[in-house]
C-alpha cells in the first residue's frame, strides 16, 4: 500500500471526525443520530477497505467478516423489533427531595 | 538457540519429515503463501466473535437509549467532547502507523518498523492517559455506575480523592522498569535490547502526556463551566429565574406529601411523578435507576475497549521484540498484519462509541 494512499486514508478518517463533531452542535432531533452513525460507518468502511486490506484481500475474508455483520444487524434488529413495548411501563421514581436546595445526593433515591 | 534448532531439525528427520523449511515456516504448512492466509482467515473469525461480543453491549446501548433518550442526553453532558474527540484522533493515528508498519514489515524496512511499531504503543498508552483523566474526573463527580451513582447537584463542590494518583500506579512502576531496561540497554551497548527499551519507555512517556493533555482540557472545561455558571447568577434576568425555581421546588414536597398520605403511605418511591410536574425535568433521570444506567452501560462499554486496548498493547511490544531481531520479511509479516488487524478493529469499535457517548445533544 503506498504511503500517499495510507495518508489519505488517514486525513479522510480526521476530516470526517471533525465533521461528526461539527454536526454535533446543531439540534437535528431525530436525524442526527443516523447522520452520525452514517459519518460512523464511512469511517469503518475507510478502515476495513484500506487500512485492513480488505479490498485487495482474499473473498472468503470478506464473506467471513461481512457474514458477522449481517448477524449483527439481525441480533440487533431482533432485540428492538419490541422496544416500544415497554414504553407505556415507563415509571418516573418520585423526585421530591432533588427539587430542594441543598440536599444531599445520597437521600435522593433510597 | 540454534541448538534448539538442531535438535527439532534432527527429531523431524527421525519422524521423516523430509521438507527443509526456514525457521519462520512451520513444517505443517507447504508453503509462506499457505501459512499466511491460514493465519490471516484465523484472525478475521477472531475479529467476528469480537464483533459479535461488542453488538451485546451495542445492543443494551440502543435499547435503553430508545427506551430513556432523556437519560443519554443528560448523561453526556459529563462526558467531555474535546478529550474523546483528541483520543479518536489519537487512535487514527495509531491506524496509520499500524498500516505504515505493515507496509515497513513487507519492505524489510526494519528501522522504521520498530519505529512504527512504537508509535502506535506510544498512542495506546497516550490514549489511556487521557482515558484515566476522564475516568478519575467522572469519579471524583461521583458518576459512578449503577446504584454507585450520586445523584448531581449544580454547583456542588467536589474533593480530590486521589483517583488520577491510583491509576498512575501501574504505569509508572512500568515505566520505571522500562527506564531501568533502557539504561542497562545503553550499559551494554546491545542494539536489540535499546530497540526494545526504547519503544516502550517513550510509550511510559506518552501515557503520563496523556495525563497531563487531559488534566489541562478538563480543568479548562471546568473553569469553563464555572465561569458560565458564575454569568447565570450575576445576571438579573437569571437570578429571577433562579428564585422561581426555588419557589417551585419549595411548592412541591407539600404537595407530594399530601399524596402520599392519600395513596396509604405508600413508599415515596413507587409514587408516578410525571417530569412535566416537577418543572425540572432533570430530577427524574439524576438518580440511581436511570443515569446510573447509563454510566454502567458507559464504564461497560469504554472499559472492555480499554482491555482491548491494553492487550494491544502487549501484543505491539511482542512485535517490537521480534522486529527488532529482524525476523519480518517479504515472505513473512503475518504477525504484523495480524496484529494490525486486530489494532484496526479496536479502533472500529471506538469509531462508533465516540459519536454514540460523546456527541448526544
Amino acid at each position: 500500500m503506498p504511503i500517499w494512499m495510507l495518508l489519505a486514508v488517514f486525513f479522510a478518517l480526521l476530516i470526517l471526525t471533525g465533521l461528526t463533531v461539527y454536526q454535533s452542535q446543531f439540534d437535528l432531533g431525530n436525524a442526527e443520530i443516523w447522520l452520525s452513525l452514517t459519518i460512523a460507518t464511512v469511517k469503518a468502511a475507510l478502515v476495513i477497505l484500506f487500512f485492513m486490506h480488505l479490498l485487495w484481500d482474499k473473498p472468503l475474508n470478506a464473506i467471513v467478516i461481512l457474514g458477522s455483520l449481517i448477524f449483527v444487524a439481525l441480533f440487533l434488529g431482533f432485540t428492538l423489533m419490541d422496544a416500544e413495548g415497554y414504553r407505556e411501563n415507563l415509571i418516573y421514581k418520585s423526585t421530591v427531595k432533588a427539587s430542594q436546595p441543598g440536599a444531599k445526593g445520597d437521600e435522593i433515591d433510597n | 538457540m540454534t541448538a534448539i534448532q538442531e535438535t527439532a531439525h534432527e527429531s523431524e528427520h527421525a519422524q521423516d519429515h523430509h521438507h527443509d523449511h526456514p525457521a519462520w515456516l512451520a513444517h505443517h504448512f507447504d508453503d509462506a503463501e499457505q501459512q499466511f492466509d491460514a493465519g490471516k482467515l484465523g484472525m478475521w473469525l477472531f475479529l467476528v466473535t469480537e464483533v459479535l461480543f461488542f453488538s451485546g453491549m451495542f445492543c443494551a446501548y440502543s435499547l435503553y437509549r430508545n427506551r430513556d433518550p432523556q437519560v443519554f442526553e443528560f448523561c453526556s453532558r459529563f462526558l467531555n467532547e474535546k478529550l474523546g474527540a483528541i483520543n479518536t484522533g489519537v487512535l487514527l493515528f495509531s491506524s496509520l502507523t499500524m498500516a505504515w508498519a505493515v507496509r515497513a514489515a513487507q519492505l524489510k524496512q526494519h528501522k522504521l518498523l520498530v519505529g512504527m511499531l512504537g508509535a502506535t504503543l506510544g498512542c495506546a498508552a497516550m490514549f489511556l492517559g487521557v482515558k484515566a483523566v476522564e475516568y478519575s474526573h467522572k469519579w471524583e463527580l461521583g458518576l459512578f455506575p449503577g446504584k454507585f451513582y450520586v445523584s448531581q447537584i449544580p454547583g456542588a463542590a467536589h474533593g480530590e480523592h486521589g483517583y488520577l494518583g491510583s491509576l498512575c500506579i501501574v504505569p509508572l512502576i512500568l515505566t520505571i522498569i522500562a527506564g531501568v531496561y533502557y539504561i542497562y540497554s545503553l550499559a551494554t551497548m546491545s542494539k536489540f535490547h535499546q530497540q526494545v527499551a526504547g519503544p516502550i519507555l517513550v510509550a511510559g512517556a506518552c501515557f503520563f502526556g496523556g495525563v497531563q493533555l487531559g488534566r489541562i482540557l478538563e480543568a479548562e472545561e471546568t473553569t469553563h463551566h464555572a465561569a458560565e455558571h458564575a454569568a447565570h447568577e450575576h445576571s438579573p434576568g437569571a437570578s429571577h429565574d433562579h428564585s422561581q425555581d426555588h419557589s417551585a421546588g419549595e411548592l412541591l414536597p407539600e404537595k407530594e406529601g399530601g399524596e402520599v398520605i392519600a395513596l396509604g403511605h405508600k413508599s415515596i418511591e413507587d409514587v408516578k411523578v410525571m417530569s412535566e410536574e416537577l418543572k425540572t425535568p432533570d430530577a427524574s433521570v439524576n438518580q440511581k435507576s436511570m443515569a446510573g444506567l447509563f454510566f454502567s452501560i458507559y464504564y461497560c462499554m469504554t472499559g472492555v475497549h480499554a482491555v482491548h486496548i491494553i492487550g494491544g498493547m502487549l501484543v505491539i511490544t511482542w512485535l517490537i521484540v521480534k522486529a527488532a531481531r529482524e525476523e519480518f520479511h517479504d515472505q513473512y509479516f503475518g504477525p504484523v498484519d495480524n496484529v494490525g488487524l486486530y489494532w484496526h478493529l479496536v479502533d472500529f469499535i471506538w469509531i462508533y462509541l465516540f459519536p454514540l457517548l460523546y456527541l448526544i445533544t
